[in-house]
């Protein structure tokens, strides 16, 4: 193995801007540990090598040039298979887009080029970024590196699999429940939900459109917050982008301390349902925050508990709609087309064969929770506990900065658990939604080991909207303690994976 | 009493432009009368005083600049079409055959 696997992105990013390696060096060596691991661990959908390759060479042409580029230039990211890609196939993990070439780049996409990363290839996601395990990818599940016999969580699994294994420094991910914040939690990444409308939705394949954010996935905080950065900021063609200035969030990663700052623990993240590992190390990370200087008390956030009803009622409902392009027509799979079916039926046709079973799922609950009749009762009260989960954040923070939380009730559980129980499945989100419901931001960081199992556990970070750079510098002060603490960082105890061919 | 009865979740199947098997049905119609009865929680705390929430942002009528901008060429629209001819989708009948 290379040394340049294992480098941070902002080393990375040094190291070739110094003339040490180059940009093709870096994506080489990459590109040959996902030769070796991928039959495994399958985090990626596409890598075309020869194609990687030659990024990474415009980007050292570039440099050699003269040209002034940024931080992370000639460094790999893997991109979730959810943003467009001109260059290469997106299918969102779904058979009704197998093969599908976007004519144009997502926003994230272009902003991650022009910052002279290399993508390294699309990653495996669940369908649509429905779920937590990446079970319901249509192209079979990634396996999480700490053990390959468990799930590396989802719907960004692929990505998460993916930093986990060193088969790239960065990821990318979107959350719309908890879809980067989980995966990053049981993989042992840091991984972060930026404040809604900070980075632009254009190009990225709708879920439910409310809440959709794209985040990066990193193995430490810093190059989290060059990667948030570096695609974050107004985009005139999402028309929910923020107008604002990204808030510093390289700075606040760069800073690092937590002294005299006010953080309130969530009261309603545990007990029944809570893994006892992880509960024991997000209350030794809560001690530890107070060794820090951190003023903690306990905060009551009374509706969090209903997030997660309410989230299973307009995720499903903002995606019966979203996924209704899915119509058989102008793009993606077309079944039955025999010359004398109606559309009407060869749309039916289509969509039974091109999704999988949980987004079926979803756009009949959706469907059910939208029609007349059911509107008030479902939809209509899902609406009314998201104000009341706002008003929870907002009363939450006149007496706190910060909230904190375990990530996930559990560690990574085995492939298959609750591959066929939906309810179980969704238990997964029930810390990370309140924050998408509320566009707040959060991130995950890791905090240890559970003692039950050994296998990672992340704690959550909170802040209001737009307060992105808040959680990278209690995040960024936890990471630097607790790694004085391990004598380095937690992925270090992973197992090492066996290279195969 | 179940949430939902397997008559209703064949025509939500329908809605939906799913053309589903008895078996798909049968499996479903379980699973979605499981999850609805758990999310009906929702209707435990809502009072009708509360009003809802659409979006996380107070954002309305946001306008892009009326002006012309590169866009797709008829190739490119069309390079993913199951089926093209003479620059357009070429699409199933869209009239049931009575009609």
């Amino acid at each position: 193995m290379s040394e340049l696997i294992g480098k941070g992105a902002a080393e990375l990013g040094e190291l070739i801007a110094s003339g040490e390696t180059s940009a093709e060096e870096v994506a080489a060596a990459h590109l040959d540990r996902i030769h070796a691991v991928d039959a495994e661990v399958h985090a990626f959908l596409h890598v075309d090598r020869e194609g990687v390759l030659a990024q990474a060479r415009g980007i050292d042409e570039r440099r050699a040039a003269g040209e002034e580029l940024g931080p992370l230039a000639g460094v790999p990211v893997a991109h979730k298979d959810v943003f467009t890609t001109k260059d290469m196939p997106t299918t969102a993990g779904s058979k009704i887009l197998e093969g599908w070439r976007p004519p144009y780049d997502a926003t994230v996409t272009a902003r991650l080029r022009a910052a002279g990363m290399v993508i390294l290839g699309k990653t495996n996601m669940d369908e649509f970024a429905m779920g937590s395990s990446t079970e319901n990818s249509a192209f079979g599940p990634s396996r999480n590196p700490w053990d390959l016999t468990r799930i590396p969580g989802g719907s960004s699994g692929g990505s998460s699999a993916a930093v986990a294994a060193y088969e790239a420094p960065l990821g990318t991910g979107t959350d719309t429940g908890g879809s980067i914040r989980q995966p990053a939690a049981v993989t042992g990444l840091v991984g972060m939900k930026p404040t809604y409308g900070g980075a632009s939705r254009y190009g990225m394949i709708a879920f439910a459109s409310s809440l959709d954010t794209p985040g990066p996935f990193a193995r430490n905080v810093l190059d989290a917050a060059l990667m948030q950065a570096a695609f974050s900021g107004h985009d005139p063609m999402d028309s929910t982008s923020i107008d604002a200035p990204v808030p510093p969030v390289v700075e606040a990663a760069r800073r690092a301390d937590v002294n005299g700052l006010r953080v309130g623990v969530v009261k309603e993240f545990a007990g029944e349902g809570y893994q006892p590992g992880v509960l024991n190390r997000f209350n030794e990370t809560v001690e530890l925050l107070e060794s820090l200087g951190a003023k903690v008390v306990e905060v009551s956030c009374p509706h969090f508990t209903y997030a997660m009803p309410a989230y299973y009622l307009i995720a499903p409902s903002e995606c019966s709609s979203n996924l209704a392009r899915f119509d058989a027509m102008r793009f993606g799979l077309r079944v039955g087309d025999d010359g004398t079916r109606s559309a009407e039926e060869i749309m039916a046709l289509t969509r039974a064969e091109g999704f999988g079973p949980e987004v079926k799922r979803r756009i009949m609950l959706g469907t059910y929770a939208l029609s007349s009749g059911y509107y008030d009762a479902y939809y209509g009260k899902s609406q009314q506990v998201r104000t009341l989960i706002m008003r929870d954040f907002e009363a939450a923070f006149e007496q706190v900065d910060v909230l904190i939380s375990p990530t996930t009730p559990t560690t990574a559980f085995p492939i298959g658990e609750r591959a066929d129980d939906p309810m179980a499945m969704y238990l997964a989100d029930l810390c990370t939604i309140p924050a998408n419901l509320s566009g707040n931001p959060a991130i995950s960081v890791p905090c240890g080991l559970a003692d039950e199992d050994g296998l990672p556990v992340g704690v959550q970070i909170m802040a209001p909207v737009l307060a992105d750079d808040r959680v990278y510098r209690v995040g960024a002060a936890l990471e630097k303690a607790l790694e004085d603490r391990w004598g380095g960082p937690l992925l270090a105890k992973a197992p090492k994976l066996e290279a195969g061919e | 009493m179940s949430a939902i009865t397997r008559a209703e979740v064949a025509h939500l199947a329908r809605l939906s432009r799913l053309a589903l098997g008895e078996d798909e049905l049968d499996h479903l119609a379980a699973q979605l009368d499981q999850i609805i009865s758990a999310v009906a929680r929702v209707q435990e705390v809502a009072a009708e005083d509360i009003p809802p929430t659409s979006h996380a942002l107070p954002l309305t009528n946001v306008y892009r600049a009326d002006e012309n901008r590169p866009s797709l060429t008829p190739e490119q629209a069309l390079a993913a079409a199951p089926a093209a001819e003479q620059q357009r989708f070429r699409v199933p009948r869209i009239l049931d055959e009575e009609a």
